[in-house]
């Protein structure tokens, strides 16, 4: 029987970071964070040992802070002719549960508009979520985009 | 009465479209330009269709384009590798649609025809139709001529095409510079990036020497690293140079103290690296495999752009492949070393990730640049792409060739020479 008490949480907190990244509050998105955790994006969706092979983005916590700086710097041109994106996410399952941490799987439909072309990115993501406090940091989070075993175009902005 | 002479009208008067300073911006946009460039560059030369790497063991294959052709690289039981276009020789259907992997055979999804990993037809359901029509001999797939350098694998349509070690010439010596940047170990592909951007693929070909723009265009790449990784690729102002090396190739030497990794193995590590020295000594490889290893992590301090569609880009391969006249397809090839350390491939994997791809620091502000090209060049009725920059700045290099400074446009210039040989040949 599904918890819909840690559903609606888990799912609470994954709407608030999707929507701190569709309106770049990238600060209050850097604190979601666990100092650990892991940010990726792998190329083939079946890979599971991301540190040894090569991903779109690997990042620890220190290249999650040059991500956001480069983002608002303004000093990257591929950043400054995105429009904001839109995500919506859904589809919310809760694989795993323990006293420490809670495993979700859910879907996203991101549509981002570039030089006026609006472009859709589905993704699976699975999130590690540890439970702290009361409160959930993200410890891993891996975007499984839909195309990523073909080709993508430049993506200025974070998933 | 029409003459039947299959001869293809000429599409454009290439000679008054390459000045040696400038080329005139309707190579960019114009389509039969585009194809004529298909059948008189791609189907004329030798091109990069993977690594040795990528197809490692028996059955091993990858795909690969040469310009408007599909093909599979196998290795075959015997552990030959081929070349394979990769079109059932009866109706046409491809046979492989993965990027790679293993396999024992390949399959035409259509009528069942079966290939083995040399190209033979090896099976043909119902064949009693065929008894009498022909023997299975008759049609393999289509096996293209190639020949490999130092591991990469380069096939033609042309039987009487020149060998490709006279082809490539000059930039033989900096492939061989190139590959020692597996730290002591075999060069081996560890994946790639791909993304396409809509712009004509010359304009990417360019970007391979184009050292002009990098602090413009990275600047956001440049904020985000060290003091002394910044120092390293601050370069306009340093002692590299650009050389013209014959036959459309080129090569840019940004930071001549790392164009050859064997030497200099003394040199004090650099900061961001000495996390990864402590790691492999920790491990027990010897000082000189560490500092040998730590000097390759970051790829050799040169691009070297082979014409048409493949580059040796300072850690990394870079393949173009032209998917119509104003869209083109970038494979960032991702190399670390064969059984070296896994830290040591890490930290490769991780610098790549870091620039290069969709989501690097550096590849998506390429693209941004790339696609205002080819939006802003059909500005115009009469306008030029200039490449003069330097031209008036040029020495001869050691080996004999053209060379300018590290900002010159010198490279571009040497590959559109060849351009305009191979298109009024």
């Amino acid at each position: 029987m599904t918890d819909l008490n840690l559903l609606n949480q888990v799912r609470a907190f994954i709407d608030a970071e999707a929507d701190m990244l569709d309106f770049e509050q990238y600060a209050e998105w850097l604190d979601l964070w666990t100092p650990e955790g892991t940010y990726v994006v792998p190329i083939d969706p079946k890979e599971t040992d991301f540190s040894n092979t090569l991903n779109y983005a690997y990042d620890k916590e220190e290249m999650r802070k040059l991500r956001v700086a480069r983002l608002e710097s303004g000093e990257a041109v591929s950043t400054q002719t995105t429009d904001k994106t839109v995500r919506q996410m859904g589809r919310f399952r809760i694989l795993d549960e323990n006293d420490t941490h809670v495993d979700v799987r859910c879907s996203m439909y991101l549509s981002e508009c570039r030089h006026g072309n609006l472009k859709t990115y589905p993704a699976d993501i699975t999130y590690k979520l540890l439970k702290a406090d009361g409160e959930f940091r993200i410890e891993e989070k891996v975007i499984r985009l839909q195309n990523s075993n073909s080709y993508l175009s430049s993506i200025g902005y974070i998933l | 009465m029409t003459e039947m002479i299959d001869i293809k009208p000429v599409v454009a008067d290439y000679d008054s479209m390459i000045k040696p300073d400038k080329v005139h911006s309707d190579l960019y946009s114009n389509a039969d330009i585009y194809e004529d460039e298909l059948d008189k560059i791609f189907n004329n030369t030798w091109v990069w269709v993977g690594h040795e790497s990528e197809v490692p063991d028996v059955g091993s294959y990858k795909t690969a384009m040469i310009g408007r052709h599909s093909v599979i690289v196998s290795r075959d039981r015997k552990k030959n590798i081929h070349v394979l276009l990769n079109r059932c020789r009866h109706r046409a259907a491809t046979v492989c649609e993965g990027k790679r992997g293993k396999t024992k055979s390949f399959m035409c999804p259509y009528h069942g025809w079966g290939y083995s990993l040399d190209g033979a037809l090896r099976a043909v359901p119902k064949p009693e139709e065929y008894e009498g029509v022909f023997d299975k001999s008759e049609y393999p797939l289509v096996s293209l001529r190639f020949e490999t350098y130092q591991g990469l694998i380069f096939a033609t349509f042309k039987e009487d095409l020149e060998p490709l070690e006279d082809f490539l010439g000059g930039a033989k010596k900096w492939i061989d510079l190139f590959v020692k940047q597996g730290g002591g170990y075999p060069l081996k592909v560890l994946g790639d990036h791909r993304f396409r951007f809509p712009g004509n693929w010359k304009i990417q070909l360019e970007n391979t020497t184009d050292a002009y723009h990098f602090p413009i265009v990275h600047k956001s790449f440049v904020s985000s690293v060290d003091d002394q990784t910044a120092e390293v690729f601050d370069f306009l102002d340093g002692e590299g140079h650009v050389e013209d090396l014959g036959n459309g190739h080129s090569v840019m030497v940004m930071i001549p103290e790392l164009v050859d990794l064997d030497k200099d193995l003394e040199a004090p590590i650099p900061e961001r690296f000495q996390e990864l020295a402590d790691e492999l000594a920790a491990e027990g490889h010897s000082d000189l495999e560490v500092r040998r290893m730590v000097r390759a992590v970051g790829g050799s301090g040169f691009n070297l752009n082979l014409f048409p569609n493949v580059a040796c880009s300072m850690a990394f391969f870079r393949v173009l492949a032209p998917i119509s006249v104003n869209e083109t397809e970038i494979h960032h090839v991702a190399i670390g070393g064969e059984g070296a350390p896994s830290g040591f491939n890490q930290m490769r994997l991780r610098l790549h990730e870091h620039f290069q791809g969709p989501m690097g620091f550096g590849t998506p502000d390429d693209a941004e640049a790339w696609e205002r090209v080819q939006k802003g060049s059909h500005a115009g009725s009469d306008e030029w792409i200039l490449l003069n920059r330097g031209q008036e700045n040029l020495t001869t290099s050691p080996d004999g060739n053209i060379s300018g400074a590290v900002c010159s446009e010198t490279g571009m210039r040497a590959a559109y020479q060849q351009w305009k040989k191979m298109m009024t040949a």
